[in-house]
């Protein structure tokens, strides 16, 4: 069985984000960029899927400008076969994104398509949602455990309040949450055998689809510096405050 | 806190930008060496130093090592951390793929040992010393003991030591005692004590390869009488596996001030088997054909050490608040300025900054030539590329560790009481770095090979590998409209090298004292200068990559800035280091020994 991963380039996470100064987005300019964090999870899942023999390929895909290859070159030094990239300078959302993915899909056949849940820059949580409803598949969101037997896939959920665990038919999309496993240090020879694993480079138009995006932002900005804390004197004093400065009660 | 984050734009500036990366392919067996390549294993490299060794750093060195009934408990996680470097295959980084290595570059696993020692010194001398090993017996062994020890010190599933040192000999090694008594079926019994052994015993691999400096019985006093042994700690079976236990153990573990992670041991070999390598009588000419290596690795360790030194001194010092700013208050809003905005705080940031990026673009230089000293095609080049390592490997180890040092120092002083507190972990960057200055070769002795081998080696003729790059320099910039102040300064400061220089040739030829007398200062001195041309090289590049840089351009605008700093307010000492050496010998030699 094939499994089909989309990964995606990302402000790396440790990375302190700066709003740029005309407030059209944030500064990625000279910033350290990796792969989206709820993506190496899937490639996690996925690899280890594979080395459990239920998988025999994994495609990771990745789509946006040049250097998204490599984000595929990681998902390769981690342990996919071969990556394709979707090469375009469009801001892509993520419609667009799960319309060229389905396009994928329907070329490359897998059984499962495993993805983040959400990519920490814009925290959409919406194109595996989407590219479920395009292909007309099962979806098992926010995964902390899967199992794959026969054409069954188990996903055990995080949802509000506790977890649910769902039944699906495959093929099936799964999104990953953070529990679902560590990913692993590609190891070193991994990392080398990776830039000999092929990259297919296409472009949006070869996939038939207009990337062109359908939000338009208004504003970025940054969130309000929080005030210093104060230090009251007595309970009565609190009260007061939470009253008259808080407006809490 | 200790913080730190791979500096992994300046290692690609060091690598792709002033030293052609992309050139590397070109050597013998490196044609798979891309930058792209190059930058995903220094980025994955990052990720283990950062999140598996800085994490035990300071229980590393909290807990140390313990001794117990011969066997040797490292500290905790320790065993699992060495187990995900290895499983990763980061022991294997520069060994040849024959064996099952990467084969990468020295110039890229310099790097990489830099993250590694910057984030656990002590975790990183047991891949460290393990590395030695390999280098000694794949340039000494024989094909039957490469084909045995080679593959299990690649994968790092045994590891190595370097035996040398005893009671009562350390720098003059030709005193060493430890006897090889040759047996009927051609091995050899050892007998005799090691100290100081570092990763001599621990738990972390299923066997231990000591590779043993030893005297064969009847062989004449000196060094021309000391031969390499390799004496496995589990005698190999048949089909390489740890059989039985060697007559070796572990004595005793030291007491010691910083690297308190790596186990330290003195060693008792008791008839223990051992097997030469190489020639009998060859010894130390097979420890030292690895040498140079070995101590550009110890010079790593000073530059890892002042780089979380500097990193962690930079965080306190924007967030420590004492003091307003001597024009005017910066930080209105609160109760005093960050102490950043202090002019003797940035000072000592800056010397800190200057120190490591000027050490580590020095150190790419180097690493690179000893890269197509192994592997260039043409012979003549490989020749010059080995003269100019040699010339060079005794100032990276002597400058790097001393400047580490220096900057482990400055950065506890940035920190105030607070680095003195342990809590902090500034206190135990100083005392780790410490010990580099004394192994592998005190910086003296480094100094001393400097003055007197290395110089007068080929009649200077890698000497002038090192000047003739820097004088050609100084004369195509000099007149360069925004670099002439910085050229200046540097011409000056190889002028102060020359006359240093021609100094040392005239007076230590007769008078070999004078040049003892004159060697550490003038080893600092040829270390400024050539921290000086790297600056100077990289000013140069940087104007030109700053026009269209883009987002960038705030990297190459920083470099000039440093730049500027190292100029006006650290390589001026030059002038003052020549002034030394002139002094010569006689204030030291004409003081009476009773009166000190
Ligand atoms: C933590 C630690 C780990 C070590 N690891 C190892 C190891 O793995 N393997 C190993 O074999 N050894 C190891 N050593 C030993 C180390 O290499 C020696 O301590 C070092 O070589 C110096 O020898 P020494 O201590 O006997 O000092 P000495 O040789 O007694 O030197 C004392 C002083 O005299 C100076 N001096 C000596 N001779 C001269 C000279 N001819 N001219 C000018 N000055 C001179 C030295 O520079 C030094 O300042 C380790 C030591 C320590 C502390």
């Amino acid at each position: 069985m094939k499994i089909l991963v989309p990964v995606k380039r990302v402000v790396d996470y440790n990375v302190k984000v700066r709003v740029k100064s005309d407030g059209t987005g944030v500064e990625t300019a000279g910033v350290k960029m990796s792969m989206n964090p709820f993506d190496e999870i899937a490639v996690e899942e996925a690899v280890r899927l594979k080395e459990k023999g239920v998988a025999t390929e994994i495609i990771a895909v990745s789509m946006g400008v040049a250097q998204c290859g490599e984000t595929i070159r990681t998902a390769l030094a981690m342990g996919a076969d071969r990556g394709i990239l979707v090469e375009t300078d469009a801001d892509l959302q993520p419609l667009a994104v799960a319309k060229m993915l389905k396009v994928l899909v329907d070329r490359e056949q897998p059984t499962l398509v495993v993805m983040g849940k959400q990519a920490i820059d814009d925290d959409m949580n919406a194109t595996g949602q989407m590219l479920a409803a395009l292909l007309g598949w099962a979806q098992g969101t926010f995964a902390s455990k899967v199992a794959i037997e026969g054409d069954k896939a188990t996903v055990t959920r995080e949802i509000d309040g506790g977890l649910e665990t769902v039944a699906l038919k495959l093929p099936a999309v799964v999104t990953t949450d953070l529990r679902l496993n560590e990913p692993r240090y590609a190891s070193l020879p991994n990392i080398m055998k990776a830039r000999k694993k092929p990259i297919e480079t296409i472009k949006p138009a070869d996939l038939g689809v207009d990337p062109a995006p359908r939000l338009t932002v208004i504003k970025v900005a940054e969130p309000p510096k929080r005030q210093a804390g104060k230090k009251v004197g007595s309970v009565a004093e609190l009260v007061a405050k939470l009253k008259t400065e808080a407006k809490v009660i | 806190m200790q913080v730190y984050k791979a500096p992994l734009r300046d290692m690609r500036f060091v690598l792709h930008e002033l030293n052609d990366s992309a050139g590397l392919a070109a050597l013998d067996g490196m044609q798979d060496v891309t930058p792209e390549l190059i930058d995903s294993v220094l980025e994955e490299a990052a990720k283990i130093a950062e999140e598996v060794l800085l994490p035990l750093n300071a229980s590393g060195d909290e807990e140390g090592c313990h001794l117990d009934n011969g066997v040797v408990r490292t500290p905790k996680g320790f065993r699992e951390a060495y187990r995900t470097f290895r499983e990763g295959g980061w022991t294997g980084i520069g060994c040849a793929p024959e064996y099952g290595g990467q084969g990468l570059p020295h110039s890229v696993s310099m790097m990489v040992s830099e993250m590694l020692c910057a984030t656990n010194m002590a975790f990183s001398m047991y891949p460290g010393l393990s590395h030695g090993a390999y280098e000694a017996l794949s340039q000494h062994g024989s094909d039957a003991q490469k084909a045995l020890y080679l593959p299990k010190l690649t994968d790092g599933t045994w590891t190595g030591t370097m035996c040398l040192t005893e009671p009562h000999c350390g720098t003059d090694l030709g005193l060493l005692r430890t006897r090889a008594v040759p047996a009927d079926d051609g091995s050899y019994r050892i007998s005799g004590t090691k100290i100081f052994i570092s990763a001599g015993e621990h738990d972390l691999s299923e066997n231990i390869v000591h590779l043993v400096l030893a005297r064969i019985a009847g062989a004449p006093a000196g060094v021309r009488g000391i031969s390499l042994f390799v004496v496995p700690k589990f005698i190999p079976t048949e089909d390489g596996r740890p059989g039985p236990r060697n007559g070796v153990v572990c004595a005793s573990l030291e007491h010691k001030m910083g690297i308190k992670a790596n186990a330290t041991a003195q060693l008792v070999f008791e008839d223990a088997q051992g097997w030469i390598v190489g020639e009998p009588g060859r010894g130390l000419n097979a420890m030292f054909t690895m040498m140079n290596a070995a101590r550009l690795g110890v010079g790593i360790q000073g530059l890892g050490m002042g780089e979380i030194a500097y990193q962690s001194a930079v965080a306190y010092a924007r967030d420590r608040i004492q003091g307003r700013s001597l024009a005017g208050a910066k930080a209105a809003d609160r109760a005093a300025d960050p102490i950043i905005v202090h002019p003797d705080v940035r000072r000592m940031l800056l010397t800190i900054r200057a120190y490591n990026e000027g050490c580590r673009a020095l150190g790419g230089w180097v690493s690179r030539r000893l890269d197509e000293a192994h592997h260039a095609n043409d012979p003549a080049e490989r020749e010059a590329a080995e003269g100019f390592a040699a010339l060079m490997t005794p100032i990276v180890k002597a400058l790097f560790t001393d400047l580490g040092l220096e900057s482990a120092n400055t950065a506890m002083q940035v920190y105030g009481g607070h680095g003195y507190i342990r809590d902090h972990g500034m206190e135990q960057l100083v005392r780790d770095a410490r010990i580099a200055l004394i192994y592998e070769g005190t910086n003296g002795i480094q100094a001393l090979d400097l003055v007197g081998r290395k110089l007068p080696a080929h009649m200077g003729r890698n000497l002038r590998t090192f000047f003739h790059p820097v004088a050609a320099f100084i004369e195509a910039n000099e007149k360069h409209p925004m670099l002439s102040k910085m050229v200046t300064g540097l011409g000056r400061a190889f002028g102060a090298l020359q006359l240093a220089t021609a100094h040392i040739a005239s007076k230590g030829m007769g008078d070999p004292e004078e040049a003892g007398a004159a060697a550490t200062e003038y080893l600092r001195l040829f270390g400024l200068v050539a921290l000086g041309y790297m600056w100077a090289r990289t000013a140069k590049l940087s104007l030109e990559k700053m026009m269209s840089a883009g987002a960038d351009a705030a990297f190459y605008q920083t470099k000039l800035q440093t730049a500027r700093f190292y100029f006006e307010r650290i390589l001026p000492q030059a002038g003052g280091l020549l002034f030394q050496i002139k002094a010569g010998k006689e204030a030291m030699m004409s003081f009476p020994e009773a009166a000190f």
